[in-house]
């Protein structure tokens, strides 16, 4: 049953056919959710369900305390019951009217006298102010989501929705309009929910993130948490953790807050697992970030944590970061990825086929369920 | 020159457009947006007058319109005359073979506007009326306008369907069409020629409107 009570957005979906979906998901007014997801994995339906351009079979949608669909009590408001602002992903301005008449269109419940001047007034938050009466033709991508940006608002809708609204536009824009969305979100009381494929986008923007697969929410939390403690392989894979292995829970140290993990020939140290028994096998995963590379002259700070000795594989440098493989020594077959600051990489000449040692973090190594990686459910 | 003929074609033609349009629109929207059994049957169906020799569709409409038929019968039982050979038979048969040629061009029309873009007027809280006269109609509107043409053209130049359906009765069913033909069987070629030249020019700039207005640039096209 739907529970209109909240203050801000919140869903509960489920159907078999002809799109699987079982998605719950809750958004707080002010708040910033990011819905994360590989292509096809069902986010632009959940948006438009909750949007009223499409009805599930099951489920409820709420949101500001009126229920907008609920189908066990047979209610289903239409898009224009809902009072919602949708961005689309390919703006869907309307090609035939100004800016200004595109922001207009959606101010049909303000007095007729009011609309044009609260038009331009958006335009204005939107900085656009003087492409007014420019048709939608005439302005470049951003310009075009800015517009897209300013008609969503024009309803005062209760809930702001977002389908990738950054993917159309090139990267330089993209973070000129990343500043001015978190600009324009101080300013909103309203749920928002955005849509996106980009993990670092919704790292960057969102207060929490929720991953969708397949039609299905799996995790949902801070992003910084979402990435560093997925809750399966398979999350981890989504949120692209790439160093997942499967390992062997070795022994628990309490007194030492510790947790033993084997990984082949080697043993892990890591924080005080105890959720997993001695002797059961796991997952594991470690964010590339927090696999340390140490410095061949000297020595560095933490050079016995978990330390890891192998053959740079592959070094890729994209921009301030180099991305690195290794192939770690007794494990056949075991690709392990780090990030260093390209400058360091330069420092310590780092190319294909050079021996280097890395440790991992302790406290980054996090232990999931076992399942066969081999097995990828990934997409 | 036969005035009466031309003045019978223009207002056949201009009638046949102003009931076509309105009810193509309808047809054209559903069949651009909206997926059912028996689509494509029916779109075939549609543009059957398209392939059709007139003399075909002129005699299964003879046959709907006759006195043996239902629709025959009770219009004669309403109005007192026979469909068949008289003005209105002569509409309807124009409505049923202008099918295509209004609604084919509206159809295009309206698939290529993007269903993120109605939806997008929905979310804007506009009404599905309104969604209609605001978006709808503006965006499909050079399809609308080659479909008006278009009929009004081929109304004016048909000649087999009205042949068949409408007989040859000055004033009431001679078309200007049937009346060039009327004219070279009678071995008045001048009184052919002029009115073939009068037929020419208006299906000529009627066509060129048509093929203008549809390529004005800004408009989305499918």
């Amino acid at each position: 049953m739907a529970d209109a009570g909240g203050a801000g957005l919140a869903l509960r979906i489920s159907q078999g056919t002809p799109i699987p979906l079982d998605a719950s998901l809750s958004c707080a007014p002010g708040e910033l959710v990011a819905l994360v997801g590989p292509s096809g994995s069902g986010k632009t339906t959940l948006l438009r369900a909750i949007a009223g351009l499409y009805r599930p079979a099951e489920g409820w949608v709420s949101c500001a305390g009126s229920v907008w669909f609920d189908a066990a009590a047979r209610i289903w408001r239409t898009p224009q019951q809902r009072s919602i602002g949708l961005v689309f992903q390919n703006y869907a301005l309307f090609p035939h009217l100004s800016a200004l008449d595109n922001v207009a269109a959606a101010l049909g419940h303000r007095p007729w006298q009011e609309r044009a001047s609260r038009a331009r007034e958006l335009l204005g938050l939107v900085h656009l102010s003087g492409l007014e009466d420019r048709l939608p033709g005439a302005l470049s991508g951003g310009q075009q989501q800015r517009v897209a940006v300013a008609r969503a608002l024009a309803r005062d809708p209760q809930a702001l929705l977002l389908d990738e609204p950054f993917s159309a536009v090139d990267r330089v824009t993209r973070q000129k309009l990343y500043r001015e969305l978190a600009e324009l979100r101080r300013a909103l009381k309203m749920p928002l929910l955005l849509v996106t494929h980009d993990l670092d986008e919704a790292a960057a923007l969102a207060d929490r993130m929720c991953i969708l697969y397949r039609g299905h929410t799996l995790q949902d939390g801070p992003p910084y948490q979402v990435m560093a403690r997925p809750r399966d392989a398979l999350v981890a894979r989504l949120v692209d953790v790439k160093n997942v292995f499967e390992g062997r829970v070795v022994a628990h140290e309490p007194e030492h807050k510790r947790t033993l993990l084997a990984w082949h020939k080697h043993t892990f140290e890591l924080s005080h697992s105890p959720r997993f028994a001695v002797g059961s096998a796991v997952c594991w995963a470690i964010p590339a970030a927090n696999v340390i590379l140490h410095r061949r002259d000297r020595p560095s700070r933490g050079e016995h944590e978990n330390p890891v000795d192998g053959i740079a594989a592959d070094c890729v440098a994209l921009g301030e970061t180099t991305s690195l493989s290794m192939q770690v020594e007794g494990v056949p077959d075991a690709l392990l990825y780090l990030s260093v600051p390209t400058h360091v990489a330069r420092r310590n000449g780092l190319a294909t086929g050079e021996r280097i040692r890395v440790s991992l973090l302790a406290e980054a190594i996090h232990l999931m369920a076992w399942q066969d990686l081999r097995e990828p459910a990934a997409p | 020159m036969d005035w009466s003929a031309l003045r019978l074609s223009l207002e056949l033609a201009v009638l046949t457009a102003a009931i076509l349009l309105p009810l193509s629109v309808l047809i054209a929207r559903q069949l651009a947006w909206r997926s059912f059994g028996g689509r494509s049957l029916i779109e075939a169906a549609l543009a059957l007058p398209l392939v059709l020799p007139p003399t075909v569709l002129g005699y299964y409409l003879l046959v709907a319109f006759g006195a043996a038929s239902p629709l025959g019968r009770g219009y004669e039982a309403l109005f007192g005359g026979p469909l068949v050979f008289s003005f209105t038979g002569l509409l309807l048969a124009s409505l049923v073979f202008n099918l295509p040629f209004s609604i084919q061009p509206m159809q295009r029309a309206f698939e290529a506007i993007p269903r993120d873009v109605r939806d997008a007027a929905a979310c804007c809280g506009m009404s599905p009326w309104r969604i209609f006269l605001r978006i709808e109609l503006p965006l499909a509107w050079p399809g609308v306008l080659s479909a008006g043409v278009l009929t009004f053209a081929h109304t004016l130049g048909e000649f087999g369907v009205v042949l068949m359906v409408g007989g040859n009765i000055p004033g009431e069913t001679q078309t200007i069409a049937i009346a060039i033909y009327d004219r070279v069987q009678a071995l008045d070629s001048h009184g052919a020629r002029v009115m073939a030249a009068v037929l020419l020019m208006l299906s000529l700039i009627a066509i060129t409107v048509a093929y203008t207005t549809t390529r004005t640039p800004g408009r989305p096209r499918g």
